[in-house]
């Protein structure tokens, strides 16, 4: 993992600024102490960072193209857009990136058995997937408002050896998920890790995921350098929790030239109260051991979020998204759920490439920002998975179900 | 009031060679107008304190029977500020000791400070945090020390010694042990490892111990409160509550309170 030289954070507190920390119950703590020194170990371990790097070419099918979209580029009409095909990667998303470190130092932790949380069911899978390969027990627990929505990946998880089990608290979805394998997590400390699922949670887990994802900005640099002799002006991720995005934007902090964008889920439109604008519009808050931002009411309960795509779906975010807008280095707009799936069909017909719908969103942005672009400029969409598992959900809504 | 109350109330119950017990009630479950006499009731009953939960959408240190009662909490309307309006209102004939239990975000929300003076204001006496461990109290234990409210730290059973040893040194009021590795909730056995946790904890702590988490019984409540202080029963109240079942409630405390039979 490299090290970035004026970019610092976290601190030695686990805070970006003044987000993040280990907001979580005593009994937690001695676990997130314990972590934070085996991953801090494990990277400094050059067997580790082989065997990770093995897995992420032989087993994930890294390095993933930067693809020049020369289609999309006529299209939106102003700079080169190229995709970093984070849908090409084994089960279909980033995701994985981070799994298969976290479960080799599940192994290397000495523990046996991985809880993770799920929403559409992406790091369910990703993570059932991982724990298949390297003989881990897996429990996923997963909203049953997801698993009524999401069948085929409930399937997929226990056709790869994983315990799905329903989560009925509270709006039975992701938020709802994250407190069970918590929950789950403070009962079986002693011999389970939790995966969690992005780049939220109490320190070390913003860090770590970002580590382990940010192959996807390292490897979008050297190629951008390889195929255009430059690195690109502009940079665009969705995010929810915000782990594609860390991975994309880390390395590219320090790179002042790059302008970085981060696009979140405007549900019906932020005005109606129904979106997943986490930074556009929430305050700060403490959900799930750490301080970003988040929606809530006056009363500090925390809000639903709403969302076309089950993985923006989340009220909160990760910190150090939290800390990048506040000092200005990434810009955050959010694209509603109508504009993404323009988007969605829009990348469908002109490159045969069918986004997640995640991922539709960063490209709905792109091309309100590429028309603002000259033509000598670059820009890069991260195209963090792929649409297959949106495509039954899409045909209803464009059938008006 | 405050931090000093709470050591009075407790000094007076173990001098009259009872175990503490400290019943947990969740605000506003069976609506906030009955507050007054909930607590009045418990304090008849024999408990040295009244641990009372605030509302919070995402409580992840509590079981299914807490977490329904907060939901029918919110349902009601519940809210810190209602709560602490309401505590204001008979804050002048209250003598029981009241501990406030809920989750960082709402006192976040609500701002530490205000939530200490507010705190101040209607009599609260101690507060207890699950999810602001050591790492991160100070933003909001300064604000309580100052206005002599007790922060009431919370040990664990995955806690290290030199953390325990920390934890027991610092806290205010009594110590809250929590006594399974899980969350809140009736359980039905604790081993010969909790009670040797309690032990180590009543030997480093000034202040008394009291055990929580999956405490349902007076058999149990007698078992722990022999190698500590006292106990905090939680789900067990809540449900029994819930249902009207005021006489067992009453029952559970008074079997609790003498020191185990033969010992």
């Amino acid at each position: 993992m490299r090290q970035l030289t004026t970019y610092t954070m976290p601190d030695s507190t686990g805070r970006y600024g003044s987000f993040g920390g280990r907001f979580v119950p005593e009994l937690l703590m001695p676990a997130v102490i314990e972590l934070e020194k085996a991953y801090e170990e494990a990277i400094q371990d050059p067997a580790f960072i082989q065997e990770l790097d093995e897995l992420l070419k032989q087993y994930v099918g890294r390095e993933t193209p930067l693809y020049y979209a020369e289609g999309l580029s006529k299209k939106f009409g102003g700079p080169d857009i190229y995709l970093k095909r984070e849908d090409l990667n084994h089960t279909g998303a980033h995701k994985i990136n981070n799994t298969i470190g976290q479960a080799l130092l599940t192994k290397r932790m000495g523990k046996k058995k991985v809880v993770a949380e799920t929403g559409a069911g992406q790091h369910g899978v990703a993570t059932a997937t991982v724990c298949a390969l390297m003989d881990l027990e897996c429990v996923v627990f997963m909203g049953e408002e997801d698993i009524r929505r999401q069948k085929l990946n409930v399937f997929r998880m226990e056709l790869l050896g994983a315990e799905v089990r329903s989560v009925s608290q509270g709006s039975g979805t992701l938020k709802d998920a994250v407190n069970e394998a918590l929950r789950y997590w403070v009962s079986h400390v002693n011999d389970t890790h939790y995966i969690i699922g992005s780049v939220v949670g109490p320190h070390p887990f913003p860090k770590m995921v970002r580590d382990f994802q940010s192959v996807i900005g390292e490897e979008t640099k050297r190629q951008a350098l390889e195929q255009s002799g430059k690195l690109p002006d502009a940079v665009v991720a969705c995010v929810g929790g915000g782990s594609n995005a860390m991975g994309m934007f880390y390395p590219f902090i320090q790179e002042e030239s790059v302008r970085l964008y981060g696009v979140e889920a405007g549900g019906a439109g932020v005005e109606t109260g129904q979106h997943a604008a986490t930074l556009s519009s929430g305050n700060i808050g403490v959900l799930h051991g750490a301080l970003s931002h988040l929606l809530q009411d006056s009363d500090g309960q925390i809000q639903e979020a709403f969302s076309i795509s089950a993985g923006l779906d989340y009220p909160g975010v990760g910190p150090e998204h939290s800390h990048l807008k506040d000092n200005g280095r990434v810009t955050y707009q959010s694209i509603t759920d109508e504009e993404a799936l323009k988007a969605f069909q829009l990348l469908s017909k002109t490159e045969g490439i069918i986004p997640a719908l995640e991922s539709a969103h960063a490209v709905a942005y792109a091309g309100k920002l590429a028309a603002k672009m000259n033509k000598d400029e670059s820009l890069v969409i991260c195209l963090s998975g792929r649409g297959d598992k949106d495509v039954e959900q899409v045909k209803d809504r464009l059938e008006g179900n | 009031m405050g931090k000093e109350r709470i050591n009075q109330a407790f000094r007076e119950k173990q001098q009259a060679g009872e175990n503490l017990f400290v019943p947990y009630i969740m605000a506003g479950d069976g609506g906030l107008e009955q507050l007054e006499e909930r607590i009045s009731f418990l304090q008849e009953c024999g408990a040295a304190a009244i641990e009372l939960g605030i509302p919070f959408s995402d409580p992840v240190a509590d079981g299914p029977t807490i977490q329904e009662a907060g939901i029918r909490s919110r349902e009601n309307g519940t809210t810190l500020a209602g709560v602490l309006k309401r505590l204001q209102k008979f804050s002048e004939t209250r003598t029981i000791p009241v501990i406030l239990m809920t989750y960082f975000n709402p006192i976040l929300n609500y701002g530490p400070e205000k939530f200490a003076a507010d705190c101040r204001d209607a009599g609260v006496d101690g507060v207890i945090i699950p999810d602001l461990p050591m790492e991160e109290e100070t933003i909001l234990a300064q604000p309580l020390t100052q206005r002599e409210i007790a922060f009431i730290r919370l040990a664990a059973m995955t806690s290290t010694p030199d953390r325990l040893k920390k934890l027991a040194k610092a806290s205010e009021g009594f110590l809250y042990a929590v006594s399974v590795t899980g969350t809140t909730g009736a359980r039905t056995t604790h081993d010969d490892e909790v009670k040797a946790y309690l032990q180590t904890l009543k030997e480093n702590s000034p202040v008394p111990v009291l055990a929580g988490f999956g405490v349902s019984t007076a058999e149990q409540a007698r078992e722990l409160s022999s190698h500590s202080d006292g106990v905090i029963v939680g789900s067990r109240i809540v449900d029994l509550l819930h249902r009207g079942e005021t006489e067992t409630v009453k029952a559970l405390i008074k079997d609790s309170l003498q020191a185990k039979v033969g010992s």
